[in-house]
């Protein structure tokens, strides 16, 4: 017991500050908004009446126009988009560099620059450029269209109340395809030459070599990006609110917890927190712990 | 990808990885070739063109801002919109660094002390312990910021800066220790630290002598990760702060965000914003983009 304690007692209590704020912050904190999100606090003033799944039936019944029901299909359309935007450039960035390309250097910097930029400032441009006024008002993107005899191409952008969430994608995929594409890219060049020469020898055209080696080995990496571009999506908030500012029809379960919290009804808030908490988790805690798993065995 | 990524900062020469370039000659490669550079000189001019934007639009000045020729290069170049977005954002701007330089250093010093004791001083149940904070990670923080603000206020964190320094220095913990656990995985073999055990020296000793000085890399993409987060963070922000004491997201919202914005003086803010984060990045993009693969945990 002793030789235990003089053996892992410094390493552990190296790192127990960290242990301990993260186990208050992160563990101790949802837990209290769990509590919240089960009590009657709908107004500033104190109240702690358990009322217990009652706050969550209403969301999905009982909320005005269906508003948390609506924040979910938006929330839908907009992963789906963005996952889908993100990992087809990306890869195909990622394809059209991986076997060296002249200033390569430029692609890639140019490509993931974006990252650097906050949501907020890259909001500021992309709410110009999707400007929806269309015809001879045009601006932004739909000028461009115009000029280019793509007038077909106009639109209203994200204040369409049907497709207006697919727009709303196009600036997260700016964003972060780049990001993607550097996923992809060390994938490519983590496979070992020999598997590709193994390949050429065996005979295999190129599209061959592509279809049965090279993308089978991206799976993890592509799983990877998945899942931290799905993840990032669902609490998609800074975007949403410096593009449309919170509005009605782009509203997704992030900023509709802060648009709750400004009429200080924090049992809803809560509610609609653990609710994203919970979407995150189903995603996230299966691949932590296949993550753990894979790591213990190697 | 392994671990390794973390260090392979600029990826191998191209050819050595890679099969041999298609043939030169032949006409299949010189056309796949040509199609190749077509695409990415055209993905290139679109990832650009909201840079383009922002740098012409930010130059012009009265009627030049009108709806129609948004496109053109402004008439007369002129600074003026820059001084507006200065007068409103500077404060912000120094407050900013504030925040994001004390975040960037103590985040990396507690990620360098857990991964190096999750890493190569592995007591039992580490997996567990590891997987547990690396879940803080990817935890929407709306989850924990309805209580958060109570629990500043009641611990009299002074609210803006501080409050955020804090709270940004807790929520970086997973990503740093990650950052340098797989480090240290990759790059200190367990024989050094188990030496150096044998030859009597403590954890702290250990730490200070043999990991500190080789943890240069880990620190340059940990700092870097966590300046640009607290940098461009708006979520906690808009939570924990307001205009007067917040952060240069905060500022930028309120200047761009009005009834009628000045767009020219909004891009010219969004501009300015954007300038650190984009000079860390252009200085040190090799090591961004390693940072971004350690982010990716592992696959």
């Amino acid at each position: 017991m002793l030789t235990r304690v003089r053996r892992w007692g410094p390493g552990l209590l190296l790192i127990s500050p960290s242990l301990l704020l993260l186990g208050v912050f992160v563990y101790g904190l949802i837990g209290w908004t769990v509590k919240v999100s089960m009590s009657d606090r709908h107004t500033a003033a104190e109240s702690d009446g358990f009322v217990g799944l009652s706050n969550y039936v209403d969301l999905f019944t009982n909320d005005i126009n269906g508003r948390f029901v609506h924040s979910l299909r938006n929330l839908l359309i907009f992963t789906v988009v963005f996952l889908l935007g993100t990992m087809l450039l990306g890869l195909l960035w990622a394809f059209l560099l991986e076997r060296g390309v002249r200033a390569e250097g430029v692609f890639r910097t140019v490509y993931l620059f974006p990252m650097a930029v906050s949501f907020v400032a890259s909001g500021v441009v992309w709410r110009w450029l999707m400007n929806s006024a269309q015809g001879d008002d045009a601006g932004g993107l739909n000028a461009v269209f115009g000029q280019l005899n793509l007038g077909f191409l106009q639109n209203p952008w994200w204040t369409d109340p049907d497709w207006g969430m697919v727009a709303m994608a196009v600036p997260a995929i700016w964003q972060l395809s780049g990001y993607v594409m550097a996923l992809f890219l060390a994938g490519f060049r983590g496979i070992p030459a020999e598997l590709r020469e193994a390949a050429a020898v065996d005979g295999a055209s190129t599209f061959q070599l592509y279809r049965r080696v090279i993308f089978p080995q991206l799976t993890p990496v592509a799983l990877s990006a998945l899942i931290i571009v799905g993840h990032m999506s669902m609490k998609m908030f800074d975007l949403i609110m410096s593009v449309s500012g919170a509005q009605w029809l782009t509203e997704v379960p992030a900023v509709y917890v802060w648009q709750t919290l400004l009429t200080s009804d924090y049992a809803k808030a809560s509610a609609i927190s653990v609710i994203l908490l919970l979407l995150v988790a189903v995603v996230i805690v299966p691949y932590l712990v296949q993550t753990m798993r894979t790591e213990r065995r190697s | 990808m392994t671990t390794t990524t973390i260090q392979r900062t600029s990826p191998s020469p191209p050819t050595a990885a890679g099969p041999p370039r298609q043939r030169r000659g032949t006409a299949a490669g010189i056309i796949g070739r040509t199609v190749r550079y077509a695409l990415l000189l055209f993905f290139l001019l679109i990832v650009l063109m909201p840079a383009y934007v922002l740098v012409v639009t930010s130059f012009k000045s009265g009627s030049d801002i009108g709806v129609t020729g948004q496109w053109n290069l402004p008439e007369r170049w002129s600074t003026e919109s820059w001084t507006k977005a200065w007068t409103a954002l500077g404060p912000s701007f120094v407050r900013t660094f504030q925040l994001a330089i004390p975040v960037a250093v103590i985040s990396s010093l507690l990620g360098a002390a857990n991964g190096f004791v999750l890493s190569r001083w592995r007591f039992p149940g580490a997996d567990i312990v590891f997987t547990l904070i690396l879940f803080g990670m990817f935890i929407p923080y709306q989850a924990v910021m309805i209580p958060l603000r109570e629990v500043v206020s009641t611990l009299g964190v002074p609210s803006g800066i501080p409050t955020l320094i804090f709270v940004h220095c807790i929520y970086g913990i997973p990503i740093c220790t990650l950052i340098f656990r797989n480090y240290y995985a990759t790059t200190v073999p367990v024989e050094m630290v188990e030496a150096a055990w044998v030859d009597g020296a403590g954890l702290i000793r250990t730490f200070r002598s043999i990991i500190l000085p080789v943890s240069i890399p880990g620190f340059v993409v940990a700092v870097i990760w966590q300046f640009t987060s607290a940098w461009n963070d708006y979520l906690f922000a808009i939570f924990l702060s307001n205009t007067r004491n917040g952060p240069i997201t905060i500022a930028l919202n309120a200047l761009a965000g009005a009834q009628s914005p000045d767009y020219a003086a909004s891009m010219a803010g969004a501009l300015i914003t954007s300038l650190p984060t984009l000079v860390v990045y252009v200085l040190l993009g090799r090591w961004f983009i390693g940072g971004l693969m350690a982010g990716s945990v592992k696959s």
